[in-house]
């Protein structure tokens, strides 16, 4: 229910507005896309299990809940950091493909996001770790399927004042109108 | 004459929404109507006018390889600090933006002006920059939200200006994209027009 909800109804970048950084700034081609995809499943995943362990375990128990934001960035920040030399480590190959992209994805808000939003839900370990597997999958959906149309995009003719950004908000506005078709299965 | 170049730059030229295309999450997130994208708006030129100076000041202070984080950390305070203002003070305006408060902090403007404007210039120049960039953040924020109050409600700033039904569309997700990339073709317009 939780995965459904996240990827179609509530989609992370068409409904809650977040990730769109990446969204607007790395979708002119598919391939940057899977990339994108990849490595912010892999940190979004880890960092929503350690904020919610570390806001459980620590903050919530000491009466520190006003420090939230500022314990989960530097959470992120730190483990970009981390899974970028684990990464580098471990396997070259993978750390070639994702590498350039993990640094942005210290300011994607929709790592931080998420990890506020399963504290704020009041979900269980397990249940977060779902939410953000489907917020993750749903980032992902939306990101390659937009990379898609807008490769196409290109081979089209386009007012030479809307090429570029404008009207891929104006693609992405019709995405979001198809997704809004979803609402209500859940 | 230099810091009113300076200070004005952050409307048209290099605004952060319609040129720089930088914060992006908020500006479609909270503008369904325009006092939510004034609150917002405010909310963060407080936080980068704030970052921008305490970051001028102490920029010799910080090793040039932990400065990202010193930046972030930063950053974050002052968003702990309008977080728990707003909580106090404007409950309703807190409850409306929600999520996107905290957000502020990976706001890439905001980290954006602090790295590539007020770690390399004065402490004055680095406010006017600050007061300027986020005004004119404010000014995006609140067209946009003007534009979609009135075309998804009829109504402007809460006003009723229009009876009868409206394109409810714009109050939805997909009209902030749709709205957005046409204000944008607009900015360009205007942009041509002037230089």
């Amino acid at each position: 229910m939780i995965i459904i909800a996240a990827v179609f109804v509530s989609n992370i970048v068409l409904n809650q507005f977040l990730g769109i950084c990446p969204f607007i700034g790395v979708s002119s081609k598919v391939e940057t896309a899977l990339g994108m995809t990849g490595a912010v499943t892999f940190v979004m995943v880890i960092a929503t299990v350690v904020t919610y362990l570390i806001y459980s375990g620590i903050l919530v128990p000491m009466d520190l809940t006003y420090m939230r934001t500022i314990t989960f960035i530097l959470v992120i920040a730190s483990l970009v950091q981390l899974v970028e030399i684990i990464m580098k480590k471990i396997s070259p190959p993978l750390y070639q493909a994702l590498g350039i992209f993990l640094p942005l994805i210290t300011t994607n808000c929709a790592v931080l996001g998420v990890a506020v939003l399963a504290v704020q839900k009041d979900f269980t370990l397990l249940e977060s770790t779902v939410f953000a597997i489907g917020n993750a999958i749903g980032f992902g959906l939306a990101l390659i399927t937009f990379s898609g149309i807008r490769e196409q995009l290109d081979l089209l003719q386009v007012p030479a004042r809307m090429k570029g950004v404008p009207i891929a908000f104006i693609v992405a506005g019709l995405m979001a109108l198809a997704f809004m078709g979803f609402a209500g299965i859940v | 004459m230099q810091q009113w170049k300076n200070f004005s730059k952050g409307f048209i030229k290099e605004n952060a929404v319609f040129t720089l295309f930088l914060g992006l999450c908020p500006t479609l997130g909270v503008t369904t109507s325009a006092i939510n994208g004034l609150g917002m708006g405010l909310a963060t030129t407080f936080v980068l006018v704030m970052s921008n100076l305490v970051v001028s000041i102490i920029k010799k202070l910080i090793p040039d390889k932990v400065r990202i984080p010193a930046f972030i950390v930063i950053i974050a305070t002052f968003v702990t600090v309008v977080e728990l203002v707003m909580k106090g003070y404007v409950p309703a305006l807190f409850d409306a933006l929600g999520l996107f408060i905290p957000l502020i902090v990976v706001n890439c403007l905001v980290l954006g002006r602090a790295e590539a404007f007020a770690s390399k210039n004065t402490i004055w120049t680095s406010v006017v920059d600050g007061t300027g960039m986020g005004l004119g953040f404010t000014m995006a924020l609140t067209v946009l939200g003007a534009v979609r109050e009135v075309l998804g409600s009829g109504a402007i700033f809460g006003l009723k200006m229009i009876g009868g039904d409206a394109l409810l569309l714009f109050i939805l997700p997909p009209g902030a994209f749709i709205a957005l990339g046409y204000l944008i073709v607009l900015a360009n317009m205007i942009k041509e027009k002037t230089t």
